[in-house]
């Protein structure tokens, strides 16, 4: 028996082979990897790196919904000609991804994997496969830049219908509603109009041109940081509360008063 | 000492005298100034009303010296600045200048507002007290009549002042008003047109509810308040049953000076009330709305509560309409405006308008009463009342539904759906429910006044019973207990032949016939033990022995 023979049947050998087959197999498999990730950094922060990102993240977080192409499902639409600009109002107010299927999704905290940057990215994906809006910039959806006066009579007359006079939200049909517009930021107030997320109509930049997509973005801002002069603002929805008010704080009240004015009897003496 | 006590001061006998003498106060101060008002809370709750009006009555006046009530369009100048450089009327641009430029403008039209909404609930809570005590029986139908006519006109008024400030909220009122008048077959379109001077909403519609708001409908509650009150002083105001109180006197403290002082804080409770809610309640707030215009409507539009019950039945009425001959170039009947508008609010008034009649009728009861019912003691009265508050309550409720649906995330449509249902099923139920509770408590004042008070002494009888000491209830609670009166009944039986009684004899006769035989009679007597019959004195009700349950009442 040679002494490599000895090896062989020594019986930690099948140990050593096992351990130098996985050993090689992991070295070749992220030699591959290595292979098939640009090495590039000028190309890891471009575009074409974006859209590549999102198509993994998409792949990963929507597909299951939206399709592996984006072309939609039985539970989700098509997202080919979209555009960023819903992808960033949908991610960034939490209502995608979608937690379960109902009426309507709900604005929640943003999920732990989601970032600025992966929203770019997944963006960019979308963006890339039919057009649509883009995100706005900064200076586009600036409060300070607008005309409240004017924003606000198209307030009126486009979006309170569902949306109540001060943005407090309001009730549509089979269980969808206009949300509440305190937490929306300017950027999503104006995503919201070009893209027609969920139930709500398209307010294209020919129907509302961008400058008063601006005024009514400061129209809302203005009123919402507003303090309410009169006192507390009963959730600002008008008459119901008001008349509850009346009847649980007012009528109770008085009636008490009665109660307590009569209780008083005259000691007889 | 004590005739400097006696004797009258002459700054005040010098001028008393003189006024004395030229129209004899003296005579009509005696004889009203000792006036007994009987004691009970519920009695002050229609003051509420009044004291309510007499503030609306002094805010509406300050608001007037500032309010321009013109439709002309104004670009507006004034210090809220979202709304700078908007084309509004005159009407909408001044209210604002109230809220906003007038010092202390807005908590006077906060308070305004307020003490409206307060003066209809208390209307309202009056009314059913008057309603379930059975004090609106003769000698006092037609002040129940005055009370029905001031609450419609109290409904008109809210309605006209709701629109005055030509807000965006007003005018989604203002148009359902339109929609109603011309809704009616034939004149809908001539009384629209004449109401509004033309086509809606014309220029002429605010200065018209201005003069009706501030001028006409506050004459008239004046006038009727007025009759109310006085009618009130000279028929001497319901009790309570209690001790010593019959049909013949009334026991209670004197207008001057105790039911005076009580009268004077109870103003300046109301008073503080509407002003503590306008102070740190916002009310009403305009400019939010932003100003009318025709082409807009806002999510969440709601009238003040008192229009709710209203708005419900529009909301709940299934879209029917007839179009004539199968065109609607022909006419049309719209009954899903209508049929709302007109069908609850009929119900509502000429129901409470009629029934001091029709349960006269059904009863056959001419006589006086100035002792109040306790509502327990008139079952189906009171089950009646319950399932009109039902009604009312299931319609005013649905009137929000928009709201509901929005904040407690509820279907619409399922609000809607289980409304249709609701308005009919919970008032029946409320009639069972109510019926049964009445006897319920019925039964149990007859095992105090026939059994007594537990006193929570348990004996133990020689052969090994366990018994609990009842006590005789206090007088005063007794005396109020037995102030119960049954219910009077038509006399409804058949003769020997089988012939009923004159006047029950048609198919009229006969419903009217059953009506009284349910509605009078007495239902669970007072004295009989209730139903039990066993002449126990003091001590009875064994525990565990298992035949007398009447511990568990």
């Amino acid at each position: 028996m040679t002494r490599i023979t000895a090896w062989r049947r020594h019986p930690l050998a099948r140990y050593a082979v096992l351990i130098l087959a996985l050993a090689l197999v992991g070295m070749v498999y992220t030699a591959f990897v290595q292979a098939s990730r640009p090495a590039d950094a000028a190309l890891a922060s471009g575009k074409l790196d974006d859209v590549a990102a999102g198509k993994s993240l998409f792949e990963v977080h929507c597909a299951s919904c939206h399709g592996m192409n984006a072309q939609g499902t039985s539970t989700g639409p098509t997202l080919i000609g979209v555009g960023a600009a819903a992808v960033d109002f949908q991610m960034s107010t939490g209502r995608m991804p979608a937690s379960n299927p109902g009426a309507q999704a709900p604005r929640k905290p943003m999920a732990g994997w989601v970032t600025p940057d992966k929203i770019r990215q997944i963006g960019a994906f979308v963006q890339s496969l039919g057009g649509g809006p883009q995100v706005p910039g900064k200076e586009q959806v600036d409060p300070a830049l607008g005309d409240a006066g004017k924003g606000g009579e198209l307030f009126r007359a486009n979006c309170i219908q569902c949306h109540n006079w001060a943005g407090a939200g309001g009730a549509l049909t089979q269980g969808k509603y206009a949300p509440n517009l305190n937490q929306a930021t300017p950027t999503q107030i104006y995503e919201a109009m070009a893209t027609g997320p969920q139930a709500m109509p398209v307010f294209n930049d020919t129907t509302i041109t961008p400058e008063e997509k601006r005024s009514m973005i400061a129209y809302i801002t203005q009123v919402r940081e507003q303090k309410d002069p009169g006192g507390f603002g009963l959730g600002r929805i008008g008459p119901v509360t008001e008349g509850l008010v009346g009847w649980i704080v007012g009528i109770t009240a008085l009636v008490l008063a009665s109660i307590w004015i009569t209780a008083k009897k005259r000691q007889k003496s | 000492m004590s005739s400097d006590l006696t004797s009258v001061p002459k700054g005040i006998a010098g001028p008393s005298n003189f006024l004395d003498e030229r129209i004899g106060g003296a005579n009509f101060l005696k004889r009203n100034l000792r006036k007994i008002f009987p004691d009970h809370w519920s009695f002050l709750l229609g003051e509420i009303a009044l004291y309510a009006f007499i503030l609306l009555l002094l805010t509406g006046t300050f608001l007037t010296f500032w309010f321009k009530p013109s439709m002309g369009e104004i670009a507006y100048n004034g210090s809220y600045a979202p709304l700078k450089g908007v084309m509004m009327s005159e009407a909408y641009a001044s209210s604002l200048e109230i809220s906003f430029d007038v010092r202390g403008g807005l908590l006077v039209r906060q308070m305004h507002h307020w003490a409206a909404l307060l003066f209809v609930a208390g209307m309202m809570v009056h009314m059913l007290r008057v309603f379930f005590t059975g004090a609106y029986r003769k000698p006092r139908e037609l002040n129940w009549l005055i009370g029905v006519l001031l609450l419609t006109l109290a409904l008109v008024e809210g309605l006209t002042g709701y629109s005055l400030p030509d807000d965006l909220l007003s005018g989604a009122g203002l148009r359902i008003t339109e929609g109603v008048a011309i809704s009616l077959p034939l004149v809908g379109t001539y009384i629209t047109f004449f109401l509004f001077g033309g086509e809606y909403p014309g220029e002429d519609i605010i200065s018209r509810f201005y003069s009706l708001h501030i001028l006409l409908i506050p004459g008239l509650i004046l006038a009727l308040v007025s009759a109310h009150l006085v009618l009130m002083w000279v028929q001497k105001h319901t009790q309570m049953p209690g001790k010593g109180r019959t049909n013949k006197n009334v026991v209670g403290a004197p207008f001057y000076p105790a039911f005076m002082a009580k009268a004077g804080a109870y103003t300046l409770f109301t008073f503080a009330v509407v002003a503590g809610l306008a102070t740190f309640t916002q009310i009403n707030p305009i400019w939010l709305f932003g100003p009318y215009t025709p082409a807009d409507i806002s999510a969440g539009s709601q009238p003040d509560w008192y229009m709710g019950f209203l708005e419900g039945s529009l909301r709940l009425m299934p879209s029917w309409e007839i179009n004539l001959f199968g065109t609607s170039h022909a006419g049309t009947l719209p009954l899903s405006v209508i049929i709302p508008a007109l069908v609850p609010l009929g119900l509502v008034m000429t129901g409470l308008a009629l029934y001091p009649f029709l349960e006269r009728w059904i009863t056959g009861d001419h006589r006086e009463h100035h002792v109040a019912d306790r509502p327990r003691n008139n079952p189906h009265r009171t089950s009646i009342g319950m399932s009109a508050i039902v009604f009312y309550g299931v319609l005013w409720l649905l009137g929000a539904n928009d709201e509901l649906s929005a904040n407690f995330q509820i279907s619409l449509n399922w609000t809607t759906y289980a409304g249709r249902v609701l308005v009919f099923v919970l008032p029946a139920l409320a009639y069972i429910i109510t019926y049964r509770v009445c006897l319920g408590l019925q039964r149990s004042d007859s095992a105090v006044v026939s059994h007594g008070v537990e006193s929570g002494v348990i004996k133990r009888l020689p052969h090994g019973e366990f018994i609990e000491i009842h006590t005789p209830p206090a007088d005063d609670i007794e005396a109020h207990v037995r102030g119960k009166e049954a219910v009077p009944m038509l006399p409804v039986e058949a003769d020997g032949a089988g012939i009923p009684p004159k006047g029950m004899r048609g198919p009229l006769g006969k419903l009217r016939a059953r009506m009284s035989r349910a509605y009078g009679g007495e239902k669970i007597a007072l004295d009989e033990g209730h139903g039990h019959g066993h002449g126990h004195e003091d001590e009875h009700a064994a525990i565990g022995s298992g035949e007398d349950r009447s511990l568990t009442h």
